[in-house]
């Protein structure tokens, strides 16, 4: 259905292109004038940064706290912003190659204008990009939380007790390289609506990490902290507690994060597929309506998301850290 | 098996007791017999060290009474009862110290105190905690984790969780061994004043001569391995309370301390692979 509307509309976008060779040869001239205007700005920079110490050089003579950090700063920040400003100057420049990719002014405008009402409601088919990234993030939550439910208890068991990790370990090694897409259809098949099917994809890309480093932290257990838990006679629950899951618990934490990091991940090529709500269909959605910005504007946005899950997880796993 | 065998074993000369003890690990180049034929009978409140060069099982001994391993062969008794696993009169201080780095100094204790109490309530929990930390000297440090203590204190924490347990055979494997030399001798001494006031036996693996011949009252000297054993038994008659200095001039304990030195370096002098 909509394959078909793409591959005629993306046809029309070549057949275009083709109109436009004339055009693309000036712009190609254009591009490299834009690129000659790209290496003045560097070597301006360039000057720049090698006038800094040079004007540093009278306030080192005078020892100033001020001027000091003002260029440590400035060194801290000169390479990302280098880096930042090269994608830009590249993305520009490919723009201005194919005309149907828009460039970064051209997004940051629409981007703005999203943003402006990111929670509108148009009908099941027409919301708010607030709303479907949300929706994404309650998929993922699920998926996430059921992984984290099972996972870790079942790392628990496997790290412990040698018969549960020989049992699984044929099983882990053959299901683990399967690609979460693959899952899908099972999904689909067993729940019978789309929703549950993602968050079966979710659940199932996100839970090996989950149990493997929570294994492999328990048996990473020092004998040490074994022969204390045996002189002290320590009772299951005891050992569990206060030995295996403080000492488990970075591994974990590890797991929770590489798991977040594939779920988010897997999410968004999980909503092409299954559509309804959520940013990976939004992605599609735009995509049938040609709105190239919209699509640039999700793949930001679901990597400033995926950026902000980690943060959070990196902050949590400081707080439970004993070190 | 008759009753009256049973009983001897738990008389005072034979509070631990070591029948024909055979130990042998199977390894990946095959078994590797550690100890063989080991017999020993330790009076109750004696102080006993086991010395030997490393790697020729002292430390397997005391892992064997503490029930931590089970011997090939053989038989080993605590106060009359056979050994078949660990159990809390015979609490062990670790060469490592062993102490859980997420629990403070305090519920580093506390966790032996529960188990073995677990009739008593948390008040009189507490109080034997409290005691135990200040029996080595350490009530200011109960809020703190193990990792910021020196190791002579955590050594410390470690002894205090073992006495803590109120144990009948205190278990010490090479206690002092990472510790320098001056913080050594102290805890040495604060050991010394804590065996005399509590009273209980106690059977120390070390490699250090000066240690097992200032602490104790039998020295356990062993063979080298494969299938070490006991190659003597040192009495050591200096009378208590020992006082470090005094004893570095005296003539009867530097005859003691050269029979050690005798036995290990002449005798039965480590081979140098």
């Amino acid at each position: 259905m909509s394959a078909i509307n793409i591959s005629k509309e993306s046809l029309t976008a070549i057949m275009k292109s083709n109109d436009t060779a004339v055009i693309k040869d000036t712009v190609v001239s254009k591009g490299a004038e834009m690129s000659k205007n790209e290496n003045e700005v560097i070597t301006k920079v360039a000057q720049i940064s090698k006038s800094q110490p040079s004007q540093l050089k009278p306030a080192s003579a005078k020892p100033s706290n001020l001027s000091i950090q003002a260029y440590s700063f400035f060194k801290w920040l000169l390479p990302p912003v280098f880096g930042i400003l090269m994608l830009l100057a590249v993305w520009t420049l490919i723009s201005h190659q194919s005309p149907n990719l828009p460039g970064p002014l051209k997004t940051f405008h629409s981007a703005v204008e999203l943003f402006s009402d990111p929670f509108y409601d148009h009908g099941p088919n027409d919301k708010g990009v607030g709303w479907n990234i949300l929706a994404s993030l309650q998929r993922v939550a699920l998926g996430f939380g059921l992984a984290a439910l099972v996972g870790i208890p079942l790392g628990f068991i496997i790290g412990r007790f040698e018969f549960a990790s020989r049992m699984t370990a044929p099983i882990i090694s053959l299901l683990r390289p399967v690609s979460p897409l693959a899952w899908l259809p099972i999904g689909l098949l067993v729940f019978k609506a789309s929703n549950p099917a993602a968050i079966w994809v979710i659940f199932i890309s996100a839970i090996w990490p989950m149990i493997i480093n929570t294994a492999v932290g328990v048996s990473k257990v020092p004998q040490d902290y074994m022969n204390v838990a045996k002189v002290l006679n320590l009772s299951e629950w005891k050992i569990v507690t206060k030995i295996l899951f403080p000492f488990v618990l970075p591994y974990m934490m590890t797991g929770v994060r590489l798991s977040i990091g594939v779920a988010w991940l897997v999410i968004v090529a999980a909503e092409m597929l299954t559509g309804g709500v959520g940013i990976g269909f939004w992605v599609w959605d735009e995509w049938n309506n040609l709105n190239v910005e919209h699509i640039i504007i999700a793949i930001f946005v679901v990597g400033i998301v995926g950026l902000l899950l980690e943060f959070a997880l990196t902050q949590i796993a400081k707080k439970f850290s004993y070190e | 098996m008759e009753k009256t065998p049973m009983l001897e074993k738990a008389n005072a000369d034979r509070y631990v007791q070591l029948e024909n003890v055979d130990m042998t690990f199977s390894t990946k180049k095959g078994e590797f017999n550690a100890l063989k034929n080991i017999n020993l009978s330790i009076k109750e409140g004696e102080f006993i060290s086991i010395i030997g060069h490393s790697g020729c099982g002292k430390s397997t001994v005391l892992n064997l009474i503490a029930g931590l391993m089970q011997p090939t062969e053989g038989l080993l008794f605590c106060a009359g009862r056979e050994i078949a696993g660990p159990g809390p009169e015979r609490a062990v201080v670790f060469q490592n110290h062993s102490l859980l780095p997420w629990l403070t100094c305090y519920e580093n204790i506390y966790l032996a105190v529960e188990r073995v109490f677990d009739t008593e309530t948390k008040a009189q929990l507490k109080t034997r905690t409290d005691a135990a930390l200040e029996l080595v000297g350490l009530s200011h440090a109960t809020d703190k984790r193990p990792n910021e203590i020196s190791g002579g204190m955590k050594q410390r924490v470690g002894i205090a969780r073992a006495l803590a347990m109120e144990p009948k055979v205190l278990l010490l494997d090479e206690p002092f061994g990472a510790l320098d030399a001056l913080t050594r001798a102290n805890l040495q001494d604060e050991l010394m004043k804590i065996m005399a006031k509590s009273g209980c036996t106690a059977i120390m693996v070390t490699h250090d001569v000066d240690e097992a011949v200032l602490l104790s009252d039998r020295v356990v000297m062993m063979t080298n391995s494969p299938s070490a054993g006991i190659g003597e038994i040192l009495e050591v008659d200096l009378p208590r309370p020992r006082a470090r200095l005094a004893l570095a001039e005296d003539k009867d304990y530097n005859h003691l301390r050269s029979e050690v030195l005798r036995f290990l370096y002449e005798r039965h002098a480590k081979k140098v692979a």
